[in-house]
């Protein structure tokens, strides 16, 4: 069914749909409207969930692993202070093994507040052990957050959709409803084994010392790559159902034989398709590749799209501060001891400044003019360049 | 088939780990003046104190820690504390 | 352990590596004895779940899950949602514990959020006065006067500057039906109050006293009489509230003076020597004011440290 949707409600329909047995959030900006909309699903009778209003975020992820910890299928939605004061039962809940799904609305994090869109957030927690997806726009954040349900129960291992704050969660698009039906052929319920029951009783979250830790994370590791073929395999199993092929770990546009390509992302990618497209005008042999899951890392995917180019350019709206952006350093990783291209980071649109087509264009310009690998704030205000305190 | 490591631990599995060796003393239960007041079975922080009858109880030593609770509790003292072989009563401050 | 020839069934085993005398392991065996085994637990980071759950080995015999320190209350919330979501809630009671910092201290937050949404969880408190499990620092439930690691007596100081936060009517303030306080040293007591607080529908607060052998520095065999001297002394106070109102008190027979209960510990040992006095008197001034218990709950919120 169409309809034209704010990302948010798309995400609440899409959540609806996959028969969550419990659904809990603290409010923060820009995830709200995800909240307020499951709430209203609720009190109209839509949505028959377990649905609590948390004390905090910390108190939100507890209250979810508790929930999926004795069998339920639970979602919770969050961004940047929210996911970082949550962050310890964020590790916890991939620790214990426990398939929760999370919609993290990207924000840029304090300090200085911020409440406008940009990457750092999620990228903070790339080690937490969660598989991590960034969506482009609210088609893909409909369906990936379906797809997640799946893929987090059968690896067991916790989903984070990633969707820029308020360019995403507060823009309205066309977006295509599956039916319930359809959302039932495709995710079965959730009934593990790993549960607590007083009919099977077990210990879950045990302390576990230098002589069992290590296998511990190896083994957490190991399904963490093969959550790659995974994620890779559930485009096409969603296309069988859906009839639309979303979904997998990576994607390329015009990159055939670009000499010099753009990475990014979340939503920036739909600015940097309008901008190739004039580029190419200009005889510009540019190409984009859009990295959808960031964890865990594709790097044979992103080795193979890029290894004929001359000269990468990641725009990123993230930066490791000390270092560079990080999809940057993780792109170079993948070529771990070969001869790679070049690989730039470019770090725009921290704190929700717009990356324009221009800038975009001009991106690809200056690599063309100079290929080497350099790390670069991009639109910078001459006006702030001497700070403010003068 | 997936593998974990350290996500399932099996109920009561403690059992394995016999913890008599930690002590010093033993208590005796002489089961001559027992009144069942139950405050041995009660107070025993491992729960290795066990009824027998109503007015009869008995120690588990597999995993008797010797911390004396219940000879002190005994209130008509059935219970005595007995030094390990090998053992001196130490001094404490 | 099996029950044949009347040995009797834990569901919290021994072969823990729990101190010899530990009063949190005489606590939490009565607690999941009263219980029963419909029951599933969520537990703090703390004493209880490091000595009972060191991988490959666990005590317990019911579902039981730790996964951080602060949170068992809102672990607790999720599960009781989502298993009445699921329609698997009919014959299980879900448990949520920690200790004294654990709850007032690091968990306060998700205590409260869990109290104020009315979940049906039974939360019991295991206060051993001290973040013990660490190496005994100072928690918000450390009595006045007691050393701690955090809080050692020294030329500028006698010990812990502050009284115990009032736990109990904390939740009270939040309206919850039932409300308790007992001690190891009554272990009948113990398990009727969590026998009777299984009954009722909503959050429920049990704040047990629990001695530690090492933290508080005392033979390992007087765990049960020093929870009981707390008591007789007024130290901490026992009672029961439900709805609000207070339905019982237990009296001591004869009430003790403080020192009876404060000597046989190393932690207030530095009160009996030199200066001391004036802080022995505070000490008995707190008895005095928690013994007004027996006449109504008002004079239970104590008046700011000075």
């Amino acid at each position: 069914m169409k309809a034209i949707l704010e990302g948010s409600r798309a995400v609440a329909e899409a959540v609806r749909l996959c028969r969550p047995n419990l659904c809990c959030a603290y409010p923060i900006t820009p995830q709200t409207h995800i909240v307020e909309d499951l709430s209203k699903m609720v009190a109209d009778g839509r949505l028959e969930a377990g649905y609590v209003l948390a004390e905090s975020e910390f108190g939100a992820a507890s209250i979810v692993l508790g929930a999926s910890a004795v069998g339920g299928r639970a979602y919770t939605a969050t961004s940047s202070q929210g996911l970082l004061l949550m962050s310890e039962v964020i590790f916890n809940i991939a620790g214990l093994r426990l398939p929760v799904v999370m919609t993290c609305a990207n924000r840029a994090v304090s300090a200085p507040i911020n409440i406008w869109n940009d990457q750092q957030d999620a990228v903070s927690l790339r080690d937490a052990g969660w598989i991590q997806l960034f969506v482009e726009d609210n088609q893909e954040a409909l369906d990936t957050h379906i797809q997640a349900f799946r893929i987090a129960e059968d690896l067991m291992i916790p989903v984070m959709v990633c969707m820029d704050g308020y360019v995403l969660t507060h823009t309205l698009e066309p977006v295509d409803l599956p039916e319930q039906e359809e959302v039932d052929r495709y995710l079965p319920p959730y009934d593990p084994t790993y549960k607590l029951d007083p009919d099977d009783p077990f210990t879950m979250g045990a302390m576990v010392g230098p002589d069992a830790y290590m296998e511990t994370r190896y083994h957490v590791h190991m399904d963490m790559m093969e959550a790659r073929s995974v994620i890779a395999k559930s485009a096409d199993e969603f296309e069988e159902v859906f009839g639309r092929h979303r979904g997998g770990l990576v994607d390329a546009y015009e990159i055939e034989d670009a000499e010099v390509v753009l990475v990014s992302m979340g939503s920036v990618l739909g600015t940097m398709r309008d901008a190739v497209d004039g580029l190419r005008e200009e005889g510009i042999k540019v190409g984009i590749l859009k990295v959808r899951c960031f964890r865990p890392f594709p790097k044979d995917a992103v080795h193979d799209a890029i290894k004929e180019a001359q000269t990468v350019g990641v725009i990123e709206k993230d930066i490791s501060l000390g270092l560079e952006g990080t999809l940057c350093s993780e792109m170079r990783a993948a070529f771990c001891g070969e001869e790679s291209p070049e690989i730039s980071s470019f770090i725009m649109g921290l704190g929700g400044r717009d990356i324009t087509i221009d800038e975009i264009k001009k991106v690809a310009r200056d690599l063309v003019a100079n290929p080497a690998c350099r790390v670069e704030f991009r639109a910078l205000r001459d006006d702030l360049m001497k700070g403010d305190e003068a | 088939m997936r593998i974990f490591v350290g996500r399932r631990v099996k109920p009561g599995t403690t059992l394995e780990n016999k913890t008599k060796s930690w002590r010093g003393k033993h208590p005796v239960y002489k089961q001559e003046e027992c009144i069942g007041c139950q405050r041995c079975f009660m107070g025993c922080p491992e729960g290795t104190v066990y009824q027998i009858d109503k007015k009869k109880f008995d120690v588990n030593l597999d995993y008797c820690k010797g911390c004396g609770i219940c000879a002190h509790e005994c209130p008509v003292d059935d219970i005595d504390m007995v030094l390990e072989a090998g053992c001196e009563d130490p001094e404490l401050g | 352990m099996t029950s044949e020839e009347g040995r009797v069934i834990n569901l919290m085993e021994p072969g823990h590596t729990g101190c010899a005398g530990c009063g949190q392991a005489i606590g939490a065996r009565l607690v999941l004895k009263a219980a029963g085994k419909r029951v599933i637990v969520a537990n703090a980071t703390g004493c209880l779940e490091v000595f009972t759950t060191a991988y490959p080995r666990s005590s317990w015999e019911v579902p039981w899950i730790h996964s951080l320190f602060e949170n068992p209350a809102a672990v607790a919330s999720g599960m009781e949602v989502a298993l009445k979501a699921m329609g698997r809630y009919d014959d299980v009671k879900i448990i949520a514990q920690a200790g004294d910092g654990g709850t007032a201290d690091i968990g306060m937050g998700c205590l409260s959020g869990m109290f104020e949404r009315g979940h049906d969880i039974l939360y019991v408190c295991y206060d051993n006065e001290g973040y013990m499990n660490t190496g005994y620092q100072r928690s918000s439930l450390t009595p006045l006067g007691a050393r701690t690691t955090t809080s050692p007596p020294g030329q500028l100081s006698w010990g812990n500057k502050t009284r115990k936060k009032n736990l109990p009517f904390i939740a009270l303030a939040h309206g919850v039906p039932y409300v308790a306080t007992a001690t190891v040293g009554e272990p009948r007591d113990l398990m009727r109050k969590v026998k009777k607080a299984l009954e009722i529908e909503g959050p429920k607060y049990l704040h047990l006293l629990v001695p530690c052998v090492p933290g508080w520095g005392y033979e390992s065999n007087l765990s049960v009489e020093l929870a009981r001297l707390a008591k007789e002394t007024y130290l901490f106070p026992v009672f029961e509230v439900e709805n609000g109102v207070i339905t019982k008190v237990r009296r001591p027979k004869e009430r003790k003076p403080v020192e009876d209960y404060l000597r046989p510990q190393r932690r207030f040992a530095h009160l009996f020597k030199e200066g001391g006095e004036p802080h022995l008197e505070e000490l008995r001034r707190i008895a005095d004011e928690n013994a007004l218990i027996e006449t109504g709950p008002a004079t239970l919120v104590h008046p700011p440290s000075p």
